[in-house]
């Protein structure tokens, strides 16, 4: 069976309160998977940002479909803060699991190893501790003295969701130099793909792009999304379109601005689709 | 243009303060220090490397967001910048929330890589051009990171100075305290005691932020410029009217 399913097919993928997995922005928003989530009305989802997110978490909050954030900063850049996420905590809709980015890395990488938990350096003193009862501060049990370190626990994902440049019909995913999308994909229990392209050729027979593909073992499904990271620039394919970001940063600002945002921007691709 | 805009005050000053080193790296949103990194090198010549985060062209990591931290933790990364929704004079900064934790009043974008760079990066610089009371406070009503930590914590890093749109304090680790080292031009001793909310070390007299020479204007205004662009479009619309890239 092909691994190659339309966006909408995709999104159906993600359970309700599954841990589902983003990579920042600047490593190609899955903006399009993103929006297909809200039309399939999901629920509950336990977002991880890795390390951060931006508009996309943002909006999946304001759209409900958020039970869960997990990340070490949501900001819409240039654009400013995270409105929804705001309201959100504000509001008491949803709970936050603050992080720093080192500690979403490490986690995974815990993950991908199949170990249960990382040692982090930093931390000790910071309020980010207090509010993680999850982290354990421990003795470096190695140190002949004192020396606190704290710890960890493995994230493991139930889905990661990634988008890139190229993929191939064998579900074989071009990440390039964007490494810690490879992290994500191991470290979670499926990885779904959005792809700029989907090409007949074999990435990994091309010795060139191999060590920048993503294997199609750890990929569940791809689909086609041209312009998937947009409004938000996707590596040298397309750049940030400044007045749509500006346009979602002041109108999600309020919730009825959002909703009417969300109708004419995701909701309404249904209806035309 | 020929008047020194604020920000291009604070990028040079950082530039000199970053000086000649191996390797200065700059997080989210962080348009004045990633100015001031890509300034110094333009000066420092072969052999000193930038990372931008969020940059493709000035940023060699290939091992994805991790590479950054990897490289901090050994010991391979020399300066470092952080801004803060608040600061305290102990250099304790909080990027995530006031009002209430965790549903909070107003909520800062996080604390990104904070609570790991400033234990071991040796030199980070705290940037913040709003001087107010509402920044610069008594104490930070939540720790994202620490300025300073209790001995038996392993720690090589953390604040060396603090630079606003009044004034440049130096941090003191023996005192744990911040010291004035000069005001910006026009601005004086007793405003920058108003706007601040903590205590800190004076010398009888403080100079002046030394200003921008037409040649070093000329460059930021131009390549440094261009550079910065790429990853804060809107800063170098702002503050050059650089045009953004088209969107595609």
């Amino acid at each position: 069976m092909s691994v190659v399913a339309d966006l909408e097919s995709l999104a159906a993928q993600v359970p309700d309160g599954a841990m589902v997995a983003f990579p920042r922005d600047p490593c190609g928003a899955p903006m399009a998977f993103a929006k297909a989530l809200v039309r399939r009305g999901a629920r509950k989802l336990h977002y991880v940002g890795v390390p951060s997110f931006g508009m996309a978490g943002d909006m999946l909050i304001g759209a409900g479909c958020v039970a869960t954030i997990e990340a070490a900063g949501g900001t819409l850049g240039e654009y400013g803060t995270a409105p929804r996420f705001a309201a959100a905590l504000r509001a008491g809709t949803i709970a936050l699991k603050d992080a720093t980015c080192p500690a979403i890395h490490a986690a995974l990488q815990a993950g991908q190893k199949g170990i249960p938990f990382i040692p982090l350096r930093g931390l000790i003193g910071s309020d980010l501790v207090k509010h993680r009862p999850d982290w354990k501060t421990i003795d470096n049990p190695f140190a002949a003295g004192k020396d606190p370190i704290v710890l960890l626990p493995a994230l493991r994902p139930d889905v990661a969701v990634i988008h890139v440049a190229l993929a191939d019909r064998h579900g074989n995913a071009w990440i390039g130099r964007e490494r810690e999308l490879l992290t994500m994909a191991h470290a979670a229990r499926r990885t779904l793909v959005t792809a700029e392209e989907i090409v007949d050729r074999d990435l990994l027979a091309d010795e060139t792009m191999a060590a920048g593909t993503l294997p199609a073992l750890y990929v569940a499904g791809v689909a086609r999304a041209e312009r998937g990271a947009a409004p938000l620039g996707f590596l040298d394919r397309y750049a940030e379109d400044g007045a749509a970001l500006a346009d979602y940063a002041r109108r999600a600002r309020t919730a009825d601005g959002f909703a009417a945002w969300l109708d004419e921007n995701v909701l309404a691709r249904r209806a035309a689709a | 243009m020929t008047e020194t805009a604020i920000e291009e005050l604070l990028i040079v000053t950082l530039a000199r303060l970053i000086g000649r080193v191996r390797h200065v790296a700059t997080g989210a949103s962080s348009p004045i220090p990633g100015a001031a990194a890509l300034l110094a090198r333009h000066r420092a010549g072969p052999g000193m490397t930038v990372s931008v985060l969020g940059s493709r062209r000035h940023t060699f990591f290939t091992n994805g967001g991790v590479e950054l931290f990897d490289c901090a933790g050994q010991g391979r990364l020399d300066v470092f910048f952080l801004g803060g929704g608040q600061i305290d004079g102990q250099g304790n900064v909080n990027l995530n929330a006031t009002g209430g934790y965790p549903a909070s009043e107003v909520r800062f974008p996080g604390a990104f890589g904070s609570a790991y760079l400033y234990f071991v990066v040796p030199r980070v610089f705290l940037f913040r051009e709003e001087h107010s009371r509402r920044v610069f406070v008594p104490r930070v009503e939540f720790v994202s990171t620490p300025g300073v930590s209790p001995p038996e914590v392993e720690r090589r890093g953390g604040p060396a100075a603090l630079i606003t749109g009044k004034c440049l304090f130096l941090f003191d680790r023996e005192r744990r305290r911040f010291r004035l080292e000069s005001l910006h031009p026009g601005v004086t001793l007793e405003e920058v005691r108003d706007l601040t909310g903590f205590d800190f070390d004076c010398p009888e007299r403080v100079a002046t932020t030394p200003a921008p020479d037409a040649e070093t204007l000329t460059l930021l205004r131009g390549a440094v410029g261009r550079d910065i662009a790429e990853v804060y479009p809107r800063f170098a619309e702002r503050v050059w009217r650089i045009s953004p890239p088209k969107a595609a």
